[in-house]
């Protein structure tokens, strides 16, 4: 057997039997159950969680990030008005040579930080400092029905829901009431890209279009 | 027979399959957006998907609600369980006459696939989508499955709106003829984070939710609180508000649902009540019609979803006993009058002795 075979259940089916599928659901006991009972005894079992889980096994950082949301809300807004600042120079570099620099600060910061994903369209200051993104079901609008009476997430039952952390981190927030915006769906062609150029470069152009309208209005 | 045929209200004189007169004010051709626009106290349901390819399944199980409910939620995979998909649902269902409401997962389809399934759906005479998250794959019976969740609830009743209003793909590509739908969103006031749960419900309006179901309701007094505060800010204005009920079958059933659905709150009170009782199920159904009763009295609160999965024949005992229809009937499926003219065909046919040739049929044709 090759050694990139996975260990589905072809494996543990005795040869011949062409039919893998577990047996049916008895009344009372639901086929999930079924199928996780058929699934085959080996000796590396990873711990029954979600992939995306796997990659982050502690919240403690980000945690602290939602707790302290206000002093991150005030420091995000200084920092993006200094990145603002510097758009002449990121200009005159050019943007895409740029990019890999900040991209690869960016991805360790936020990364340490918000277990940031790297969507490319950054909306911590809509949620509280709680990246939606570490929701199993990427939800961007809030949470899902299926959070648990101890706030805990539906997939994940030992993850805090980003949901109900990025309300509480909301409540703390300067601008919090940001959170009850609808959000647009997550334009997945712009991932792993810089959301901090991006969004410099989309202030920097609408500060221009100002100036011009302003320019214009007192010509 | 009579010669005059009599239709229900809210039913297509030249056929209940088809789209109902459009009214100002009505963004759908559906039943149901007429019932709830006139003031009128709605129930809807869940038909259990069948695992099977035979269409007599879907229309046997619809018919046990004949009569009582006036809209039938066709679930898309609920709980990641793979069954007959909602839009295979919906068109049987249409083709009958029912009013589904079309469920539409984010789970499974990415924006391509959902936009093209609202599309065919509406063509097929759905006036009613409901838009979901959905569960994760790892509830269901294929936890290998890839999750796709492109889209959230949220982003999509946005973008069924956009297509109904504006007439536009999310790309902004024109559509010549854009669906004409009532737009439904689920709640769950059960689940934490509570504060949050009512703007939740102000973020899906303003989306483009035009009514919500809500997740089963056996704490009547968190309902009733989250009511209030929905109230406080304005919604129920702007919504319609179907407060989801369905009866438990044993205390044990309830204890396992809380233990291993997440999302569904029950309270102790609620299963110390069924423990108690000589015959549970009863009870539970008792239950039930204890909870519709006070929830149909919260103001604010337009309608019922009844879900009662395996005890679907309760459905309309726990409407009937509950009283909620105060002696209106909901649009059922009835012969035709031409249905008549085929079954007395049909059975001259099959039971007059005689032999017709289509020689002897010309001849005696005028």
């Amino acid at each position: 057997m090759p050694d990139t075979q996975p260990i589905p259940t072809t494996a543990s089916v005795p040869a011949g039997d062409p039919q893998a599928t577990p047996p049916s659901a008895p009344p009372g006991v639901t086929q999930a159950t079924v199928v996780k009972k058929a699934a085959p005894k080996t000796d590396y079992k990873p711990s029954d969680v979600s992939p995306q889980r796997r990659v982050q096994r502690s919240f403690a950082v980000r945690l602290w990030s939602v707790r302290h949301s206000r002093l991150l809300e005030w420091f995000y807004a200084r920092f993006a008005d200094a990145f603002l600042m510097l758009h002449p120079l990121w200009k005159s570099i050019g943007y895409s040579r740029v990019e890999a620099p900040v991209k690869f600060i960016e991805k360790r910061v936020k990364g340490f930080m918000f277990d940031c994903r790297m969507c490319g369209q950054c909306v911590l200051s809509s949620t509280g400092m709680s990246c939606p993104m570490n929701c199993p079901k990427q939800l961007r609008n809030g949470p899902c029905g299926g959070v648990r009476a101890n706030g805990h997430c539906e997939v994940e039952p030992d993850m805090p829901c980003v949901w109900v952390k990025a309300w509480e981190g909301s409540r703390n927030m300067v601008h919090g009431d940001a959170i009850l915006n609808v959000q647009k769906p997550v334009d997945q062609s712009l991932r792993e890209t810089s959301a901090w150029l991006r969004v410099t470069a989309q202030a920097a152009a609408a500060k221009e279009a100002a100036r011009n309208a302003a320019n214009g209005a007192s010509a | 027979m009579n010669a005059t045929p009599t239709h229900q209200r809210d039913e297509n004189p030249a056929g209940p399959h088809l789209p109902l007169e459009p009214l100002p004010g009505h963004t759908s051709r559906g039943r149901l957006e007429r019932v709830l626009r006139r003031g009128e106290f709605a129930v809807t349901t869940e038909l259990n998907p069948p695992d099977s390819a035979d269409p007599e399944d879907v229309y046997n199980r619809a018919r046990i609600f004949d009569g009582w409910v006036d809209a039938i939620n066709a679930v898309d995979a609920s709980g990641a369980n793979c069954h007959m998909s909602s839009v295979g649902i919906c068109a049987l269902l249409t083709r009958m006459g029912y009013a589904p409401i079309m469920q539409i997962a984010c789970r499974d389809k990415n924006r391509i696939a959902i936009q093209g399934d609202v599309l065919g759906g509406a063509a097929m005479g759905v006036a009613n989508m409901l838009c979901l998250t959905g569960d994760g794959v790892q509830a269901g019976d294929q936890p290998g499955a890839k999750p796709v969740f492109d889209l959230d609830c949220m982003s999509l009743l946005e973008t069924v709106r956009v297509m109904r209003d504006n007439g536009k793909f999310l790309s902004g590509r024109k559509l010549t003829t854009p669906p004409q739908v009532f737009l439904g969103a689920a709640i769950n006031p059960f689940a934490p984070p509570y504060d949050f749960r009512p703007h939740r419900l102000g973020k899906k309006i303003a989306a483009g939710a035009q009514f919500v179901q809500s997740q089963y309701c056996f704490d009547v007094q968190m309902f009733r609180t989250y009511m209030q505060r929905v109230r406080d800010l304005g919604y129920t204005d702007k919504v319609f508000i179907l407060c989801g009920v369905g009866p438990l079958a044993s205390a044990k059933t309830a204890k396992w649902i809380r233990s291993n659905v997440p999302g569904i709150h029950i309270p102790d009170a609620v299963v110390k009540r069924l423990e108690g009782a000589q015959d549970q199920k009863k009870e539970g159904k008792q239950l039930c019609i204890d909870i519709i009763n006070e929830v149909k009295e919260i103001p604010g609160v337009s309608g019922i979803h009844v879900m009662a999965y395996r005890q679907e024949e309760y459905v309309a005992e726990i409407v009937d006993e509950s009283g909620v229809l105060k002696g209106r009937k909901p649009w059922k499926r009835e012969a035709r009058s031409d249905d008549q003219i085929v079954a007395e065909r049909l059975d001259q046919i099959l039971h007059e002795n005689m032999t017709e040739t289509q020689v002897d049929m010309v001849k005696s044709a005028h």
